[in-house]
């Protein structure tokens, strides 16, 4: 493993649902090391749990067992501020209906920040010119969010995210809805933030044969197994193999993909 | 707003010259006392109020909108001028149950405001809960809808039980009036919608935030129940004391928050606060002064005007621009 420093450590975490009478456990004794200047991605198939993990490795939720360490603190004993200043989201939800520009919606990023009515100063306006810069959306700035593509859209969301200044940045399937040209634009976005501001950048994803040639490293989930390791290792290691239960799709380790008989 | 103002008070079933009026106005006498005095006492007040009314319900229906993501959301749809009427009837037609004392103090204007409020509060707070539960914004206005519509057979119930004289009482009270109110009373509504829009100004940077959804807003670091529960209080307030004086308005509160998001074409609250103020205060007045037209010597009730006026308005407005937020 290289020496870069330890973002978010997770220690026999269990994840899942609580009900009054039972535990509906998704996955159990997750020990997971997310690093900075790392793109990580989380595939698997649905249903399998990708969101329950990452709304609870995000605070979202609460986990069942185990703990969860951010920056050598515990995600517990974070505040609403300090977390937000900590860790930021992309989510797969619709925003509601609103009149936002572009420019307001990546500003409103910079809240953890702001004082009681919202002003922002002039650092922060420098964090959001920075954001847009990197993810090159300056054309986009004036227009209503509603006005842009899918693809621009995911890009703002990702600015929005980068506005808040946060080391670790979590995003939930961002690559949904987009065509190839986009998805590829998307992941390289992202790899090219994790590298260049050090940042650790987890997404969950469906796209696997691109999540394998673009990240860092890559946590599989599966019913019985959760592994985390770079992807050349997953792939000599016969992991893919065990992702889908159905015989006819099989993992073609030479090509890297995944291949229907 | 200013000429609004002046123009309201200029106009009334006496008519009055402007000058007198503005003479009046700063202090210095005007030619005749009856001028005067209907000016201080009978078209100041009734301006206030309306200034008032048109501010208070205009920021509550923002505040909902923007709080249930839901651009039919207001004071009027989701129940709560109902919920304010069934705390007044309550306390109208019931109160000759009550012993004296206690009955004394419900009839007197605090009595009415606090039972107003209550109601209207206790209808958000089911709202709220049934909100929980219904993930659909759109179920969510139709439960509104029939809390409305529960309330309403109450009151129903309650009229159908109660003396004449009671119920010509509550039945002028829900027409909805701007006038006939005093100055005391005016200074406690005054305070109630300063409390209601002191607290408003306080949630505009979460409500900005909470353009975003709930999650959003939850990782932007806003603690969201606290929020939540200051804007639902806000709210309540603003409708409860409001409608506790005028009577169930509508319209106002769910069309003003609307022409304020088109005209200045932003989600900005910071923005939309002080524009949703200015454009309901003057809406109000602008019907205030349409409900009883110089040269007639009646007032048509205040609640009919803002339909009339307002909705051909909002009609307009989204046919030019198309859409809705």
């Amino acid at each position: 493993m290289s020496n870069n420093k330890n973002i978010l450590t997770t220690t026999n975490l269990s994840i899942g649902y609580q009900s009054k009478s039972e535990e509906n456990v998704i996955a159990k004794n997750l020990n997971l090391t997310l690093q900075e200047g790392k793109l990580i991605a989380l595939i698997g198939e649905n249903g399998i749990g990708k969101s329950t993990l990452l709304r609870t490795l995000s605070g979202l939720k609460k986990p069942l067992k185990g703990t969860i360490h951010l920056n050598n603190k515990e995600l517990k004993n974070y505040n609403h501020l300090d977390l937000a200043q900590n860790l930021s989201l992309v989510l797969t939800e619709k925003l509601p209906p609103s009149n936002l520009t572009v420019f307001e919606l990546i500003a409103l990023g910079r809240q953890p920040y702001t004082n009681w009515i919202g002003k922002l100063t002039k650092d922060d306006l420098e964090k959001i010119k920075e954001a847009i810069a990197l993810t090159q959306i300056e054309h986009l700035s004036e227009k209503k969010y509603y006005e842009i593509s899918d693809g621009q859209f995911q890009n703002v969301l990702v600015a929005r995210a980068l506005a808040q200044d946060t080391p670790l940045i979590i995003l939930d399937e961002p690559s949904t809805h987009l065509d190839l040209f986009h998805k590829v634009s998307l992941f390289k976005l992202l790899k090219k933030l994790a590298a260049e501001s050090n940042k650790c950048i987890l997404f969950s994803t469906h796209d696997i044969d691109l999540a394998i040639q673009l990240s860092d490293e890559m946590i599989v989930m599966t019913e019985n197994n959760v592994v985390q390791d770079q992807p050349c290792n997953l792939i000599s290691n016969g992991i893919f193999d065990t992702l889908f239960k159905d015989e006819n799709i099989k993992f073609d380790s030479e090509k890297g993909r995944f291949m229907i008989r | 707003m200013v000429l609004t103002l002046v123009l309201n008070i200029s106009l009334g079933q006496v008519a009055i010259p402007f000058k007198e009026v503005i003479k009046s106005l700063f202090g210095s006498s005007a030619s005749k006392d009856t001028w005067e005095y209907i000016i201080i006492n009978f078209r100041l007040p009734k301006a206030i109020t309306a200034i008032l009314v048109g501010i208070g319900l205009s920021i509550s229906g923002l505040l909902m909108q923007t709080l249930f993501r839901n651009p039919l959301a207001g004071p009027y749809v989701l129940g709560l001028s109902s919920g304010s009427s069934l705390g007044v009837a309550f306390v109208i037609l019931g109160a000759g149950a009550l012993p004296m004392v206690l009955s004394d103090f419900l009839l007197s204007s605090y009595g009415i405001i606090l039972a107003s409020c209550l109601g209207s509060f206790a209808v958000l707070m089911l709202v709220l809960l049934i909100s929980k539960f219904l993930r659909d914004t759109m179920t969510i206005l139709i439960a509104g809808l029939m809390f409305s519509s529960f309330a309403g057979a109450i009151v129903s119930v309650l009229t159908y039980f109660s003396s004449a004289e009671k119920l010509q009482k509550f039945t002028f009270w829900s027409m909805g009036s701007i006038g006939n109110i005093s100055w005391q009373n005016i200074f406690i509504l005054l305070v109630a919608v300063s409390i209601g829009l002191l607290i408003s100004l306080f949630s505009i940077k979460s409500l900005d935030a909470l353009l975003l959804g709930e999650n959003y807003a939850k990782s932007l670091g806003l603690k969201i129940k606290k929020s939540r529960r200051l804007i639902i209080f806000a709210t309540s307030i603003l409708a409860g004391s409001i409608t506790a004086f005028a009577g169930p308005i509508a319209f106002v509160g769910l069309a003003v928050p609307h022409l304020s998001k088109l005209l200045f074409q932003t989600s900005n609250h910071r923005i939309l606060f002080w524009g949703t103020i200015l454009i309901g205060a003057i809406i109000m007045l602008f019907c205030d002064m349409v409900s009883q037209m110089p040269g007639y010597d009646f007032t048509l009730p205040i609640n009919a005007i803002t339909s009339i006026v307002g909705a051909p308005v909002v009609i307009w407005l989204l046919v030019r621009k198309n859409r809705l937020v």
